[in-house]
């Protein structure tokens, strides 16, 4: 597996409360756009095809 | 000024084959004389195959319909002899533009990699290259080649067994028969044929409508780009597209949605204030050409029935994003010609022809995808799936990393026939690009270019190693294309064939794809990849 399924993120709970702040008074659909666009943008910051199918697969269980 | 499409180019005319006692067989009937039926006429009358081709129809196709003309498509008209005309008719370019809503979200370039021949794309109007084609088809005829393109005929019943083909065929002078070893049926989408025979498709209907319309512009103040548009203020929710063709002619194209009445939607007064309300309302404009067309992504399960084989729309559509009907029908033209050719003249098992199913369906499998993929994109099917889309096209204004995503239609590249029983050995050392099942890649030499060596027949192409001139394996003679670094004008040919490797033999189909390569010449086994490309067993 390539796909990182441990801990990696410093400082987790602040990165939580940020990404829940990003969508402070956003509409459902507009925080449905607004994550859309950040799973593209990580998406391609990863690149790895591997990674990215072994998330999906990860995600969808 | 009449239009070429309201000539009749290939006006009825008595044949003798219609006073013949009994009905005269001929190796090879084309039905269709559009452009795949025409390309493959003339491949085979080139190699020596007399041909008979039957459309219901005397004139060139009414409206432009195909008009985006590739690479690929272009260097197999090269070899058929009519290139040049086309190149010099037609219009290039290379700068495509998206649009989102009222914004530009990014533009294009194909960029053409150098060291080709021939552009990415030339737009063309169908029946300019349908006029080209019948101009070719009578120079031939000229010549004494032995090709009867026959207007006014149309089929009325096919009956195919495992010998053989009988048709009856209605004129305006009344019916009459003919036989044929081989019936190719390139009579279009709704091949009369493929209905006669009770033949039908797998795959899925596009569920969509699309208006495509064809305008004249006398004073075009739009550039020589494509243009596309998701979800435009004129054509809200939907999408659009806008190209150039040759005389001011410009080819718009506007999604209309399922639930329409496509008769009502049809008519001028329902179709100009659209173009209108797209072009501004002070672009004087008039309609050519006005069809409202459901397309389809599918194909026969089997494109080979006994004596009949089907190529073109006939055997498989898909929707217009990316090109890829009329060069994929002309790409199943090539494919067929020198099959059929090598099996009617006894140099080839009939076998081989059961490759033209493998390697064409493949392609149609490969077109249809990207096909399909492109619609997914442009009309989302689901709420997550427009969700996405419109995230793509937001990022992409801003940020190149998304754009890749963005799928106006991929334009149509040639299939590369990796699963082909045909080939023969590859050496993975060398470059991919042109590997066993690729088309050949074209390449600056001292003295012109590689493809136009590259003229029809059997070849070896050996670069920097030794070679008998001519290579003979039954009735067919390999000839070789002996080149080495002197002819090397820019460096190409060595990345493009030998990539680490210092010396290259590659054997060349008479349809300019690679059957298989080599770093040096082995005699028994250029022998045998010879056989493997006849579909001889290996």
């Amino acid at each position: 597996m390539k796909l990182n399924t441990l801990p990696n993120i410093a400082e987790a709970d602040d990165f939580y409360a940020d990404l829940i702040a990003a969508h402070e008074g956003l509409t459902k659909a507009e925080s449905d756009a607004f994550n859309a666009r950040l799973i593209l943008l990580l998406a391609n910051h990863i690149g790895d095809r591997t990674v990215l199918s072994e998330a999906l697969s990860a995600a969808a269980k | 000024m009449s239009k070429v499409f309201e000539i009749p180019l290939y006006p009825y005319a008595r044949h003798a084959d219609q006073d013949a006692q009994a009905p005269v067989r001929h190796p090879i009937v084309i039905v269709g004389a559009g452009p795949v039926g025409l390309a493959l006429a003339i491949d085979l009358v080139l190699r020596g195959q007399p041909v008979v081709v039957l459309d219901e129809n005397d004139k060139v196709s009414r409206g432009s319909r195909a008009i985006c003309f590739s690479k690929r498509t272009l260097e197999i008209f090269d070899r058929l002899g009519l290139g040049d005309g086309l190149v010099d008719k037609g219009v290039e370019w290379n700068l495509g533009k998206v649009y989102f809503d009222e914004r530009q979200v990014f533009a294009f370039n194909l960029q053409p990699e150098a060291g080709h021949k021939r552009p990415a794309f030339i737009n063309l109007q169908q029946y300019y290259l349908e006029q080209h084609l019948v101009d070719r088809c009578r120079v031939l005829e000229s010549e004494g080649k032995p090709i009867s393109l026959r207007g006014s005929n149309r089929v009325t019943t096919v009956r195919s067994d495992p010998d053989g083909v009988e048709l009856e065929i209605n004129t305006p002078e009344g019916p009459y028969h003919l036989q044929a070893d081989y019936l190719i049926a390139c009579d279009g989408a709704a091949s009369p044929i493929r209905g006669m025979l009770g033949l039908d498709f797998l795959g899925r209907v596009f569920e969509d409508n699309f208006l495509i319309a064809d305008v004249v512009m006398p004073d075009g103040k739009f550039p020589t780009e494509r243009r596309f548009w998701f979800d435009p203020p004129f054509n809200r929710g939907q999408s659009a597209l806008l190209h150039k063709q040759p005389d001011n002619v410009w080819r718009i194209d506007l999604q209309l949605g399922w639930n329409i009445d496509k008769a009502e939607e049809s008519k001028p007064e329902n179709v100009i204030p659209r173009v209108r309300a797209f072009l501004g309302k002070d672009t004087e404009f008039e309609l050519e050409w006005v069809s409202i067309y459901t397309f389809q992504c599918r194909h026969m399960e089997r494109f080979t029935h006994d004596r009949v084989i089907f190529a073109g729309d006939s055997a498989h559509q898909v929707s217009p994003f990316g090109a890829r009907g009329a060069n994929s029908g002309i790409q199943d033209a090539e494919n067929l010609a020198w099959k059929l050719d090598l099996v009617l003249r006894g140099d080839a098992p009939t076998s081989l022809l059961a490759s033209y199913d493998a390697e064409r369906i493949a392609a149609a499998d490969e077109n249809i995808r990207h096909s399909t993929r492109a619609t997914d994109f442009i009309t989302p099917k689901s709420e997550i799936s427009r969700l996405f889309r419109d995230a793509v096209l937001d990022l992409s204004e801003k940020w190149p990393a998304t754009r890749p995503l963005v799928n106006s239609g991929r334009l149509s590249t040639p299939a590369t026939y990796d699963a082909s029983p045909l080939n023969g050995p590859n050496n993975a050392g060398m470059p991919p690009r042109t590997r066993p099942g690729s088309v050949a890649a074209d390449v600056a030499l001292s003295d012109g270019w590689l493809m136009d060596r590259l003229t029809g027949g059997f070849q070896l192409l050996t670069i920097n190693v030794p070679a008998p001139d001519v290579v003979t394996v039954g009735n067919i003679s390999v000839h070789r294309l002996a080149l080495d670094r002197s002819d090397d004008l820019n460096g190409l040919l060595s990345a493009r064939y030998l990539g680490s490797v210092g010396s290259g033999v590659y054997l060349i189909r008479p349809d300019q794809h690679i059957a298989a390569r080599w770093t040096d010449y082995d005699e028994a086994s250029v022998i045998k990849a010879v056989k493997g490309a006849l579909g001889m067993p290996k």
